[in-house]
Formats: structure tokens, C-alpha cells, sequence
């Protein structure tokens, strides 16, 4: 069933989920239409599929549509994701002639009659298209990396963005230079799905032995996409140098070795190099698998997310929120989640890395210092609810795009 | 005028709002102090307020308060510092408008570029990104009308409502004092309490111990 906002008062408190109640009443019987591309896997139907029932609850009148589109059309939205990470693609008039076809063939069988539009990432942004004719306010929410695009890639998509009344960003880096407000929004995790809900004690030792983990050393880990970015073969040899000083297991899980040639190379060669270590657990787990990835951070003493280059990082508030000390790469949205030796510790070599395995493993105080402040900066910052009021005053903010202080 | 009963009543209730912020990205960024002190020169002022004041949002638990972004991102990317630390010592409390504290911060980072000539640019990726807050101020429903009820609804009011009430009120709004001190002088003639209560630096200590102090002045003097 559903999560309700009541059930979110013990994680943040009655103050929290009344303000949500207070910009709810001020935005009642909206008729907020948000589109986007699938309505399963990835982050934004995750986000979405939990964040429209609680809008509705508040009082607005939240919907969902899904772009339908040809295969030619998903090749070409995914080069235009991959050109907006940076991947260099050039784009051809028929790329344009796709993109413009699928867009008419959705305008003309998706119920656009709302009052606020809010279309996720580059896919149904043609959408806009209609604006003139469908009325009401146009939001742009874009979740993709904008740092350094390749390009032609904003190009493509900055037409169509500047149609826009405001858009919204993950990360300050992501911000362009744009004739229309750039609203910043983080992305956030839910305290109450499987991968973030409170396990008991025999819950997590039945999925840790299920996994042929045992609990009897302290566990390093590191949950993470068999990815070069992700730096696992630098896990293994950061955890390498602190295991001759502090005995310790290394636990790399993760998932994508399946359907990603790289994945799988990433994978042979994390393996090949853990040399059948028996405190090595390599851990290919399917996507499916979000209890056991809990279990797993739960049962962890120190939490590595080495990234050498980042989006949001997400992972990171996952770990924090379980309460445990992390120390990840200072890349992308991470030194956001994390303030050095106060809430985390950010590091940018595999020696440093095993510096501080060491210093946490040995210094449990002061690494659970760590992992509670970590766990109150997610509280605050990077929950669902935060998200969900974030949308709420981007809504309320159309009304007075240029005010500073706006009365309620 | 000093009231001779902490009951009094006031004629003018005095009304809890809360302030809840969004970020806006401005899309300007500095690679190096020059380059910030020619931008703040002509940003909004809310991207100064942003600036000065998320922190204290964003981060309530840490005590005490660190310094302002400008300083964080000098001290910390830039690895000056000296001049972080002058910017993370610049006392907030004493301007009542933020065109005085952009010019205060403007004057630090050139008076530095001058005496020292620094260039020093930021590495690829941590530049320094300007953002503005737009605030959302609303009624909580809490009123008081005595001391009594003022000290009882500030035990229940959100953060945002003392942020709002101690800092915006002075320095965004330009009301010259806070509005618990004001009130509680002018409607209650309580001198001594709002002058206890105007002297706090918000700046310097958690929203959780502000709240303790204010209520401790309070309890001293509904004892009294």
C-alpha cells in the first residue's frame, strides 16, 4: 500500500508534514500534469510513482501521462542523454525530423488539459509546442547532468527550454545560462522503501548469510554499478592497503554486468584482482534487489562510494541515512551531501581512501559522530518530503516570478 | 517603560509566520576572486542573502554555524585562509540592510586582491556558483497575546518561523530589529527582555540554542 504523510511524521516530524499540509491547502484542486518517458525502471517513474499520490493527498490534482514513441525515437533521445553527459554525437536534420514527429503524434493523444505541466527531461520537452494553444504554466524539470554537455547536445534542447516559464535542476553546476528561472530541486531518497526502511536485526543477518557474508569482522563496502567511474578496482586496492593495519572484509556490490559489455569487464576484473580472497565478497546483484542492498549498508562499518566523477550521487544519502560513517570521492553532487570530518569524508586518492578506513574502523566515535550527523544532514536536506515542498513552492513561484519574499 | 506585569496584555496580538525558501540558479559562476567580487557587485541582493543565510537552514545541527558560503568556498578552493577567514569573521549583525553587508563583503575581497595581487583561479569543477532564495512567508496560525502565550507558541513554532522573525525580519526586510524584540518592547513594554532578546547574534549559535536562550530570558522573567 501506498505510503501516506502521516506515516513520514515519525522520520521528520509533525512541523515538516504540516508545512506540506499549509502549501497544499494553498495550491488545492491544481491540476498538475506531469509527462515523462516511461512509467517503470529508473529514477524518475520511481519518484513520480510516490510523489503524485502525496500531491493528491495534500489536495492537488496530480496526474501522470507517458510519452509513447518508435524505437528511431529512443535511439535518438538516448544519444541525446549520452551527448548531454558529454558523449559526443552529431545530430542530423533526421534526427530533428524524428524527434518533431513523435512530438506531434503525442500532442495529439495526450490529455494536456491541466494547470501546471511539469515535463521531466529531454523527451516530451517538445511538448511545449502546444503551450500557446493548451494554456497554463510550463515547468521544465531536467534530472540529467548538465555540467558538460557535448556539443550540439543543450543546442538541440535549448529551443524547446526557453519556451518554458521555469526549469528545474539537480545540481547548481547544472545551471545555464537561460532567459527563464533556474529553480534548483535535489533529488531525494524515500526513508520509507526497501532500500531505505528500518530492517530488523534477523532480517538483515538472514539476507547477510543468505549472501555468504559473516558477521564477524568489521565490513567495508562499497554499493555501486560495476562502472570505471565508481572506481570498485580502486576499492579493493584502497581496502587492500588499510587490511594490513585493521583486520576487515570488503563487500563491492552492484549491478549492470548483465546488460553492459563495460559492466562486465569492470566485473571479470574486479574479481580476477580480489584473487579469491576469501574476505572479498563480489556481489552481482539484480536491480531488483533493493532489501538486500539495505541489509548490506546496515551491516556495514564504514561506507565507501569512491566515485571519480558523479551525477547526484544518491548512493551517498542512502548510506548516511542508515547512520553510517561514509567516505566517497569528491565528485558531482557529493560534497553536498558531505561536509569533510564533519558528516563524511571526502578523499580524492586510494591511498587517502585507506588513510581513513583505517582512522574509522579504528576510531568507532568518532565515526559514528560521523554517520549521525550524516544521517540528521539527509533529515533535513535530501528526503522525500523536502523534495515534494521544493515542487510545491516551484508551483507557488510561477505566480510571482519576480518576487523575492512572497506572502502566503 | 518597563511593564510591571509579565501578564499583560497586548493590543496588537503578536502573529507566528514561518518561511519556508526555494533556490534559484542564476547560472553565474566565479573562477577566481575577481571574478567574484565584480558578480556580487551586481547580483540580486537575495543571492547575497542565499549566501549569508542558507547555510544556517541547511545545516542546523552543526554548531557552531559555519561561516558563509563566500568564505567556505575562499578557505576551501581557493585555499586562502586568511581571507576566509576574514570573510567567515564579517558580523552580520551589524548592518541592517544587505546592500551594507554586499559592500562589506565586496570591500574584504578587493582590499585582499590589492594588498596581495591574487589570481589564483579555482580547479575545473569547483567554481563557485551564485544562487539566489526565494522566500515563501506564511501564517502558522500561533498568536499571542501575553508573555506567557508569546514563550508557549515559541516552544511550537518551526525553524523557519525564528529564522524568519529574527533574521529576515531585520536584515531582508529592512525593520531595523528583530520582530520578537520589537513586539515584545512595543507591545508589552518589556525594555529589558527585548533588549536581551535583540543583543542574541543568530549567527553564532544553533537554531536549537537560540530557541533555548530565548526561552530561558523569557522563563527568568515570568519568574521575576
Amino acid at each position: 500500500m501506498a505510503a501516506t504523510l502521516k506515516d513520514y511524521i515519525p522520520i521528520v516530524g509533525e512541523g515538516v508534514v504540516s508545512e506540506l499540509e499549509l502549501l497544499g491547502a494553498r495550491l488545492a484542486g491544481k491540476r498538475v500534469i506531469n509527462v515523462n518517458s516511461t512509467r517503470v525502471g529508473g529514477g524518475v517513474a520511481e519518484i513520480l510513482g510516490r510523489l503524485i499520490p502525496l500531491l493528491n493527498e495534500v489536495g492537488l490534482d496530480a496526474r501522470w501521462e507517458v510519452i509513447q514513441g518508435t524505437e528511431d525515437f529512443f535511439a535518438l533521445t538516448k544519444h541525446l542523454h549520452n551527448a548531454l553527459h558529454g558523449k559526443s554525437h552529431t545530430f542530423t536534420a533526421q534526427d530533428h525530423a524524428v524527434f518533431d514527429d513523435t512530438t506531434a503524434r503525442n500532442l495529439k493523444s495526450l490529455d494536456l488539459d491541466g494547470d501546471i505541466m511539469f515535463i521531466h527531461d529531454p523527451q516530451p520537452a517538445g511538448l511545449v509546442r502546444r503551450r500557446a494553444e493548451a494554456g497554463g504554466s510550463w515547468i521544465w524539470r531536467c534530472h540529467i547532468d548538465l555540467s558538460a554537455p557535448a556539443p550540439g547536445a543543450w543546442e538541440f534542447i535549448e529551443p524547446l527550454v526557453r519556451q518554458f516559464d521555469l526549469s528545474v535542476f539537480s545540481s547548481p553546476q547544472f545551471a545555464r545560462t537561460l532567459s527563464i528561472p533556474q529553480v534548483l530541486v535535489s533529488p531525494s531518497i524515500d526513508p520509507l522503501s526497501d532500500k531505505n526502511r528500518d530492517l530488523s536485526q534477523s532480517e538483515i543477518n538472514d539476507i547477510l548469510s543468505r549472501l555468504g557474508v559473516h558477521s564477524d569482522k568489521p565490513i567495508v563496502t562499497q554499493v555501486s554499478r560495476f562502472d570505471r567511474l565508481k572506481d570498485p578496482v580502486g576499492v579493493l586496492e584502497a581496502w587492500r592497503l588499510a587490511r594490513r593495519r585493521v583486520d576487515c572484509q570488503l563487500i563491492l556490490a552492484g549491478g549492470g554486468a548483465t546488460d553492459d559489455p563495460e559492466g562486465a569487464e569492470v566485473l571479470r576484473e574486479v574479481r580476477e584482482r580480489s584473487d579469491n580472497d576469501p574476505d572479498v565478497h563480489v556481489l552481482d546483484l539484480p536491480p531488483t534487489s533493493n532489501i538486500e542492498i539495505n541489509a548490506i549498508q546496515r551491516a556495514s562499518t564504514v561506507i565507501i562510494q569512491k566515485s571519480l566523477k558523479e551525477g547526484f550521487g544518491l548512493t551517498v544519502s542512502e548510506a548516511l541515512w542508515k547512520g553510517k560513517p561514509v567516505i566517497a570521492g569528491a565528485a558531482g553532487g557529493i560534497p553536498l551531501q558531505i561536509t569533510h570530518k564533519y558528516s563524511g569524508i571526502l578523499t580524492h586518492t586510494i591511498e587517502g581512501t585507506a588513510f581513513w578506513i583505517k582512522q574509522l574502523l579504528s576510531e568507532p566515535e568518532f565515526a559514528n559522530r560521523l554517520g549521525t550527523n550524516g544521517q540528521n544532514h539527509v533529515r533535513a536536506n535530501y528526503l522525500l518530503t523536502r523534495h515534494m515542498r521544493d515542487y510545491m513552492l516551484a508551483f507557488l513561484f510561477l505566480a510571482n516570478i519576480n518576487e523575492d519574499v512572497i506572502k502566503l | 517603560m518597563t511593564a510591571s506585569n509579565p501578564l499583560t496584555t497586548a493590543k496588537k496580538s503578536f502573529e507566528f509566520y514561518s518561511r519556508l525558501n526555494l533556490t534559484l540558479l542564476t547560472g553565474l559562476k566565479a573562477h577566481d576572486l575577481a571574478e567574484m567580487a565584480a558578480i556580487l557587485r551586481q547580483v540580486q541582493g537575495s543571492v547575497i542573502y542565499h549566501h549569508t543565510h542558507h547555510f544556517l537552514v541547511q545545516h542546523q545541527h552543526l554548531s557552531p554555524e559555519p561561516p558563509n558560503d563566500f568564505a567556505y568556498w575562499i578557505r576551501n578552493i581557493l585555499l586562502e585562509e586568511r581571507l576566509g577567514e576574514e570573510l567567515a569573521a564579517i558580523d552580520v549583525m551589524r548592518f541592517s540592510t544587505i546592500r551594507d553587508l554586499r559592500d562589506a563583503i565586496v570591500a574584504v575581497i578587493e582590499n585582499f586582491i590589492e594588498r596581495t595581487g591574487n589570481v589564483r583561479a579555482a580547479p575545473a569543477g569547483q567554481e563557485f556558483h551564485f544562487m539566489r532564495s526565494v522566500s515563501f512567508v506564511m501564517p502558522t496560525g500561533l498568536r499571542a497575546a501575553n508573555l506567557l502565550e508569546f514563550r508557549d507558541a515559541l516552544m511550537q513554532v518551526s525553524r523557519g518561523s525564528i529564522g524568519y522573525h529574527m533574521f529576515d525580519a531585520r536584515l531582508r526586510l529592512e525593520r531595523d530589529d528583530n520582530d520578537f524584540a520589537m513586539w515584545l518592547q512595543e507591545e508589552l513594554g518589556e525594555d529589558q527582555l527585548a533588549a536581551a532578546l535583540r543583543n542574541l547574534d543568530p549567527y553564532t549559535q544553533t537554531e536549537h540554542g537560540l530557541r533555548r536562550r530565548m526561552l530561558g530570558l523569557i522563563n527568568r522573567r515570568l519568574e521575576s
